[in-house]
């Protein structure tokens, strides 16, 4: 490559939002319905149907158009999109082009080169299409309208970025922004969050943009990665090459790790976008703004500014269990149940960290319940349960949330409290052990620890290794 | 007693009464569409055993005192665009010709909450576009007063059943004149309310910003009993407005004085029939006589409203008429390949008209079209909006015809479309602004055929045309 | 100010609005339209400057639902008029590559 390239990266994010029932229905937007169960003439395009604008969809965009320092639109409308597609059973989706609800926003990324703001250009909000799915049998296609007409927002960004870093870095800070306002879970593998990326690249210096190309079908932060590396270097490629880069939509084969366009010719890219008759304009007064300003949550900064003060914990803990909101609500509930934060959080940033690692699984991801977590942690406050023990229940709870008290004491885990019978023990491992006694007595302190380690083996573990090393010593 | 010759007020009060009951009122209607259906051909569907059955559960709830109002026991006729659970729903079209709907419009179940007995659903034309009921997929329906002419349209199939006997009353549905002109052509009541007052939630799509649903009827106290009867505020429809003001009958009153009624010169120039002006202005002076203060004025844009009316209208049809694409319901052509089945499907099931006004809508709303036609046609509303509201600033309601001629011959009016669509010009800026008018009958030309008075009112005024209409009908009555 | 109509035109407005036309009614399309063009450039004689675009007549705005469930199963609802389904779905030409 003989010249210095530049890539110039856009997002437009949809962000399926967490209400309960459709932009304009009132179906369930629940997941796992048996096919078309979730549907009425509104969400399936009955003739004679009309829509009518769910408020929370209103509060939730709004909200995250707050917290993402948009300006909010006095008075917006919706707009219909034509094109023809099954999944779309008007075959026009209700979206907003001409007055989007929220506008010229920012949110800020860290960078190597420190902070830096990705600009914002627009939030609307718009339905989303239901599913296909191949028939591989008769080779043809199903329609199932479940998700047709759930909530989405689309999040616009300005082509602020440069390279793979910085749009993952913007993802994670929407998803955490959207995440604490409790507008959507932002999972990118169930597709509540999706990214299309808009990439152009140009040489290094130039201030005019190339021609971009659009990505889609992007389901995570590594194919996005990918994605990003691999259309950069086929543009690269053919500007190089003297061709020119074409205007247009491609699908992102994760497995291949190549694209390809998405058009066919039987489609004109002109969707004929004009107001919506059956929808009436939204006016936000400044009432209602001030309402979701009010009922906004705590947001990220603030809580690791509250944590700072109220908990006894590591910043590096802060910053962790902060990073998502799922692991923050379930830090507090437990902590609320009267566990000591310390505690709490080293079950968090310890056992859990490390299996959500193994499992490969999101912190959302997590099932098991702050009332489980507190039971636990007073377990072993009250020695009925040693670490070894405490670690192998909060396994099995990390799997099935299951209650640790009863679970302990239906697998009779519990620690012998029976001096007695630990006394016999141990007099058993120092009479079948003489070379260890032999060589502990000799002054060789380690020697303890496989005395110890033997009691603890024959108690089948359930023992207080505190009291074992005080007992071993005292006979010794 | 003749039960055909009632009033459907009429008819309800003697059914109340136990003169008759909702069974022999639906022998009756049933027994006449036997006579002249084949001859007309006012309905697409008729539903004789569900209507029948449905009579009888009627007459049983209003024997049982659970049904008091004045349509209990009287039987309607629906236009086939609006949704009806159950019951066949084609718009007229090829590409619904199977369609059967899950849930009836909400006027519909207005009008069976207060007892009305359904007989089946009218002709129109397609989509309801149309002025003469002949671009019905299932055949012309022909004009009762002179069968060799059209009833207009769109809902002619209402219209002409009124007109007929095959029905008490029906429901029609307006977006550019399909109640009013229609009405005028067979001579019976039609109104169209202020946009907003009938939810449209049922009623199939064809320019959502313009479509109202309303009565056609025989007499003005029918008409305002109807209305008060199907108006209401509908949480599922966005556009419905909530009104107080929806008592219609307090307005049956025999009374013009000091009413002011504007008469707009740019209506009565060129294109106007003159019998048609003259049965007008003759209307005109009968309420002037009578203490109404009766002027002209002029209206201006006149020209504006038919060109504005058929981008917006064919903008919104072409993407309300998407969702027909074989797929959830209704035709489907076999093809091979998605994009060939969506062709031959839309190709085949759509008639030329709407075809002609899809292609159109999907032109001006195309990239690099939609500021110049598109916005344009909106801005000019606007305009047409701000002179209706000067003139609603000096008048109670403006006087005028509601076509320029009286029913054409069958088969004479689809060869020219511009001139189709320019016999709408009294009734479609109307639509625009979102006005109430009601259609009247007043006179006939040389040929016998009826000649329709107009009066449009101002938004939310339907009262007062339901006064100057009710008036000018009991004076003519009287011949005074 | 008449319009003419050209093939590619009609074509791209066939496109968009899914109609397949035969070449008679294509001619026809053409004509058709055109005058209606003609017609519709009245509208330009017309100072529109300083007016908005009014797609709704009157001020009512704001119009919500609350966000609770109202709908229970409706697949048999749905499908009751599907010209062609297998497992509660619509059938329809494949539309994977």
């Amino acid at each position: 490559m003989s010249r210095e390239y530049e890539t110039v990266i856009g997002l437009e994010v949809h962000v399926e939002l967490a209400t309960r029932t459709k932009i304009f229905c009132g179906c369930s937007t629940a997941f796992g319905g048996s096919p078309n169960s979730h549907t009425c003439p509104v969400c399936t395009g009955m003739p004679g149907s009309l829509p009518v604008l769910n408020k929370k969809v209103l509060e939730y965009a709004v909200a995250v158009g707050l917290a993402s320092n948009c300006r909010i639109t006095e008075c917006c409308k919706f707009d219909r999109k034509n094109y023809f597609y099954p999944d779309n059973p008007q075959n026009y989706q209700i979206s907003q082009l001409y007055l989007p609800i929220c506008r010229d926003g920012w949110v800020e990324i860290d960078t190597p080169q420190g902070q830096k703001k990705i600009g914002i250009h627009e939030i609307h909000m718009e339905e989303d299409a239901g599913k296909l799915i191949h028939d591989e049998w008769e080779d043809r296609t199903l329609v199932d309208y479940n998700r047709s007409g759930v909530p989405l927002i689309e999040i616009v960004s300005e082509p602020d970025m440069r390279n793979a870093d910085e749009v993952i870095s913007y993802l994670e800070k929407l998803r955490l922004i959207i995440q604490y306002l409790g507008a959507s879970d932002c999972k990118l593998q169930e597709g509540s969050m999706r990214a299309d990326v808009n990439l152009s690249v140009r040489e290094k210096g130039e201030t005019a943009f190339g021609t971009r190309t659009e990505m889609k079908n992007l389901n995570s932060f590594r194919a996005i990665a990918r994605a990003i590396e691999g259309e950069k270097n086929r543009q690269i490629d053919l500007l190089e090459s003297g061709e020119n880069v074409v205007q247009e939509t491609r699908r992102w084969d994760d497995a291949k790790e190549t694209s390809y366009p998405m058009r066919s010719k039987e489609d004109a890219q002109d969707y004929r976008y004009f107001p919506d008759p059956d929808l009436t304009p939204i006016f936000i007064s400044r009432e209602f703004l001030e309402e979701i300003r009010a009922r906004q949550p705590e947001l990220r900064t603030e809580k690791m500014k509250r944590y700072r003060e109220e908990f006894e914990i590591p910043e590096y803990d802060i910053e962790i269990i902060t990073g998502s909101k799922h692991l923050a609500d379930l830090f507090e509930a437990t902590v609320s149940l009267g566990a000591q934060p310390k505690k709490v959080s080293n079950w968090l940033m310890g056992e859990t960290l490390r299996l959500l690692k193994e499992k490969e699984m999101d912190p959302e991801d997590i099932r098991f319940s702050p009332e489980h977590l507190a039971a636990l942690i007073a377990l072993t406050e009250e020695k009925a349960v040693n670490s070894t023990v405490a670690k192998e229940v909060f396994g099995v709870m990390f799997e099935e949330d299951i209650d640790p008290r009863r679970y302990v004491e239906e697998k009779g885990l519990t620690t012998v409290s029976d001096e007695g019978a630990l006394r016999r023990t141990v007099e058993e491992v120092i009479a079948a052990n003489p070379q260890s006694v032999q060589d502990y007595r000799n002054g060789k302190e380690k020697a303890i620890g496989f005395l110890v380690g033997q009691t603890m083996k024959a108690m089948k573990g359930k023992a207080d290794p505190g009291s074992v090393n005080r007992l071993l010593k005292e006979l010794l | 007693m003749e039960l055909l010759a009632l009033s459907a007020v009429e008819l309800g009060t003697a059914i109340k009464e136990g003169k008759t009951t909702a069974v022999e009122a639906m022998q009756a209607v049933l027994d006449k569409i036997e006579q002249t259906e084949e001859l007309y051909h006012c309905y697409v569907t008729v539903d004789r055993d569900g209507a029948l059955g449905r009579a009888k559960e009627v007459q049983k709830k209003i024997e049982a005192g659970e049904l008091t109002g004045p349509l209990a026991g009287v039987p309607v006729a629906v236009k086939d665009n609006l949704c009806t659970e159950g019951i066949l729903t084609t718009c007229a079209s090829r590409i619904l010709e199977n369609f059967v709907p899950t849930f009836s419009a909400e006027a519909v179940l207005n009008l069976e909450r207060a007892g009305a007995v359904l007989i089946g659903k009218t002709n129109m034309d397609e989509f309801a576009m149309g002025s003469t009921t002949e671009t019905s997929a299932y055949g012309v329906t022909r004009n009762p007063r002179n069968p060799k002419h059209v009833p207009g349209g769109s809902s002619g199939g209402s219209a002409a059943a009124v007109a007929a006997g095959e029905c008490f009353f029906a429901l029609g549905s307006d977006t550019g004149g399909s109640i009013r002109q229609p009405a005028s052509f067979c001579g019976v009541v039609g109104m169209k309310p202020t946009y907003g007052t009938v939810s449209r939630y049922g009623l199939v799509a064809y320019g959502s910003s313009l479509d109202q649903i309303g009565p056609l009827c025989r007499t003005v106290e029918d008409c305002a009993v109807i209305l008060e009867t199907i108006s209401s505020h509908d949480k599922k429809d966005s556009t419905s407005v909530a009104r107080s003001d929806t008592d219609f009958t307090s307005a049956l009153v025999k009374d013009v004085t000091g009413m002011r009624i504007g008469i707009p010169r740019d209506y009565f120039g060129e294109g106007l029939n003159p019998e048609v002006k003259a049965a007008v202005l003759k209307a005109a002076a009968l309420l002037e006589k009578n203490g109404a203060v009766v002027e002209e004025f002029d209206l201006s844009l006149v020209d504006y409203a038919v060109p504005a009316y058929y981008t917006i209208a064919s903008a919104e049809a072409s993407s309300n008429l998407e969702r027909f694409d074989g797929i959830k319901y209704g035709f489907r052509a076999k093809a091979e390949g998605l994009h060939q089945m969506y062709k031959k499907t839309r190709s085949q099931g759509f008639g030329p008209e709407v075809k002609r006004r899809i292609l159109l809508g999907s032109f001006v709303l195309s990239s690099g079209y939609y500021d110049a036609y598109y916005l344009k046609a909106l801005r000019v509303k606007a305009m047409i909006k701000k002179a209706f509201d000067d003139a609603f600033a000096d008048y109670d309601c403006i006087l005028c015809p509601a076509a320029p001629t009286t029913a054409p011959e069958l088969g004479k009016s689809l060869l020219d479309p511009v001139k189709m669509y320019l016999g709408d010009i009294y009734t479609i800026s109307v639509n625009l602004a979102g006005l109430p008018a009601v259609c009247v009958p007043c006179g006939e030309d040389g040929r016998g055929l009826p000649i329709g008075l107009q009066l449009i009112g101002d938004c939310f005024q339907e009262k007062k045309l339901i006064q100057a209409a009710y008036t000018y009908e009991q004076l003519s009555v009287s011949g005074s | 100010m008449s319009h003419t109509i050209t093939d590619e035109t009609i074509d791209y407005a066939a496109i968009l609005a899914k109609l397949e036309l035969s070449d008679a009614e294509r001619e026809q399309a053409k004509q058709d339209m055109g005058r209606m063009l003609d017609y519709i450039d009245r509208l330009n004689e017309l100072d529109t400057s300083g007016v908005e675009p009014m797609s709704h007549v009157f001020p009512v705005r704001n119009v919500f639902r609350e966000d609770e469930v109202t709908n229970g199963d409706g697949s048999a609802d749905t499908l009751k008029n599907a010209p062609e389904e297998k497992d509660s779905m619509f059938v329809v030409p494949r539309t994977f590559d």
